[in-house]
């Protein structure tokens, strides 16, 4: 079967510019085996581990009054942040793909940059500015504010490392169609917010469902920013990812990794759709071959 | 309008965070910054995030640009699985990465008896980092590379053929050159996001003192010992590494589009 695909492929290539069949089989089983160590067989192990103790084990470990509590917090944080980043993403788009002005390549770069920040700095410039001994954190604590050690902190940076994402997806493409369209509905009498609605958002939903797709896969992921502010109150502050960690280092294996099987399960699902997304919509999203 | 908020927004939850890390470090006094930063726990942890990170890359660069190739130019039973798979370090939250790694390399688990055959052991050394930076880092090189792979001229290497040119000559010289660009954005994106990795790290490293304690650990420790000035340090010095880090891979995209015509 394997050889027989080598084979008829090897008929529709060139022949003198593709290699034997017996290196073709070499490379394509070397790239294999690293894919299955580092790529595949982690996410096999998360499942199977889940499931260690059988289903009863696993319902039990997910039904967990904390681990019910660390989902609930997981999907407020996530729902939050992605609504946040969501229309910050459509305005920068908007403001740098149809206005001219100084500074735009610049700004691109600052939208991305959150990528470059390691996780744990984004959670520790917010206890800087919002800690107990950070610039606000007097001030705040007078008005009997929390946001570090609460939900406030947990979300803001969870907003820092998935800020670029709907706008990345954006901007390339809004750059791209330019605004001739927007152009023709506002010289029909389209007011300009009826322009955007009806003009603007529909050329770009599917990049947007693909930038709110990867958002929020992160968003519900993150780790690093938030075990920074979260201060991992069990019940309280501990979204799923702290969860995982808080029951991995009390050796509750299998509880760890049933709670961790939901995320994978998430990031299979979000893979599934974004692969769905590139292959029907792939000429109407400006990325969908890079990151 | 729209520009007023995105600036607005943009500014209080990137710039001035980050400028309160930068004011917050500028207030240490640079004598004290100086010790800190070169307090041999904190040089070791950076070398250590560092070091890895650049070992993980390399890997990343040479299986990337293989699995790249092997995507774009065989067929083969779950090709597209596997294409659509690179993306899981993206999207598995690396805390699950983490324990998933941890438990996969170690000593009693699945890989590790048989690693230990051959003298190898992964979980809980130095080699652990690597293992789950590899991890993270994949996806950068194979989805830089695998676009420039797929718009490359086959009639380039037919010439090179016909010019009597072997395969091997061909691959070198024909066909690497112009993928050299991407193959340099993809690393050094890698290894921007390797040095500051946490979550898929701590749990397969050990997390040893001058071992295998990386960077970002060091900074939730001193964190946790309420020592802002140490943790404030730490990350501005990982800042100015990120920094530059950006710089090269836009520099690295404008030549590359001077030179071969794409943004790497």
């Amino acid at each position: 079967m394997a050889v027989d695909a080598l084979q008829s492929s090897a008929a529709t290539t060139h022949a003198v510019t593709g290699e034997t069949i017996a290196v073709r089989v070499v490379l394509i089983v070397i790239a294999l085996t690293f894919f299955g160590l580092f790529v595949f067989l982690p996410l096999v192990v998360v499942f199977l581990e889940a499931f260690q103790t059988g289903l009863q084990g696993f319902i039990g470990a997910i039904t967990d009054p904390d681990a019910l509590s660390a989902i609930r917090l997981t999907l407020i944080v996530a729902a939050v942040s992605v609504s946040a980043n969501l229309v910050f993403g459509v305005a920068a788009a908007w403001a740098i793909a149809k206005f001219e002005f100084r500074g735009k390549s610049f700004l691109v770069t600052l939208v991305d940059l959150p990528f470059s920040v390691s996780p744990v700095i984004a959670g520790l410039v917010y206890v800087l500015l919002f800690g107990a001994q950070g610039y606000f954190g007097p001030w705040l604590k007078g008005h009997g504010i929390a946001i570090i050690f609460a939900l406030p902190g947990i979300a803001l940076a969870t907003i820092f490392v998935t800020f670029p994402f709907v706008a990345r997806e954006l901007i390339p493409l809004m750059q791209e169609q330019g605004s001739g369209d927007e152009e023709a509905a506002l010289s029909l009498g389209a007011s300009g917010f009826k322009t955007f609605l009806f003009v603007t958002l529909p050329n770009v939903k599917w990049a947007l469902l693909y930038g709110v797709l990867l958002c929020n896969a992160r968003a519900m992921g993150e780790f690093g920013a938030v075990a920074v502010v979260s201060g991992k109150i069990r019940g309280q502050t501990n979204t799923m990812p702290l969860q995982v960690e808080i029951l991995y280092n009390e050796y509750a294996f299998t509880a760890a990794f049933a709670v961790a099987s939901l995320l994978a399960l998430l990031a299979l699902v979000t893979l599934a759709l974004k692969t769905l997304l590139e292959w029907r919509f792939g000429d109407e999203i400006a990325a969908a071959n890079g990151h | 309008m729209a520009l007023g908020f995105t600036l607005t927004y943009l500014s209080l939850i990137v710039l001035i965070p980050l400028g309160a890390l930068i004011v917050h470090s500028s207030s240490i006094g640079s004598a004290e910054f100086l010790r800190l930063a070169l307090d041999p726990r904190t040089v070791s942890a950076l070398s250590i995030s560092f070091g890895s990170a650049v070992i993980a890359a390399l890997i990343n660069a040479v299986f990337g640009l293989l699995l790249a190739w092997v995507l774009v130019r065989y067929r083969f039973p779950g090709r597209r699985l596997v294409d659509a798979m690179i993306d899981l370090p993206f999207a598995l939250p690396t805390a699950v990465a983490g324990i998933a790694l941890s438990t996969l390399y170690a000593p009693q688990e699945w890989l590790g008896p048989y690693l230990e055959l051959v003298g190898l052991k992964v979980a809980f050394t130095p080699l652990g980092i690597v293992v789950a930076l590899v991890f993270i880092g994949l996806p950068f090189v194979v989805r830089t590379v695998q676009p420039v792979l797929t718009d490359l001229d086959r009639e380039l290497e037919e010439a090179a053929a016909t010019l009597g040119a072997g395969r091997l000559q061909t691959t070198l010289r024909v066909i690497l050159p112009p993928l050299v660009p991407a193959l340099l954005t993809g690393f050094a994106l890698a290894l921007a996001r390797a040095i500051g990795e946490y979550g898929s790290v701590i749990f397969i490293a050990g997390n040893i003192p001058f071992v295998s304690e990386i960077a970002p650990l060091l900074i939730v420790i001193r964190l946790e010992e309420f020592n802002y000035a140490g943790a404030t340090v730490i990350a501005t010095v990982m800042l100015a590494i990120s920094f530059t880090m950006l710089l090269i891979i836009n520099v690295i995209q404008a030549w590359s589009r001077r030179r071969f015509g794409y943004g790497g």
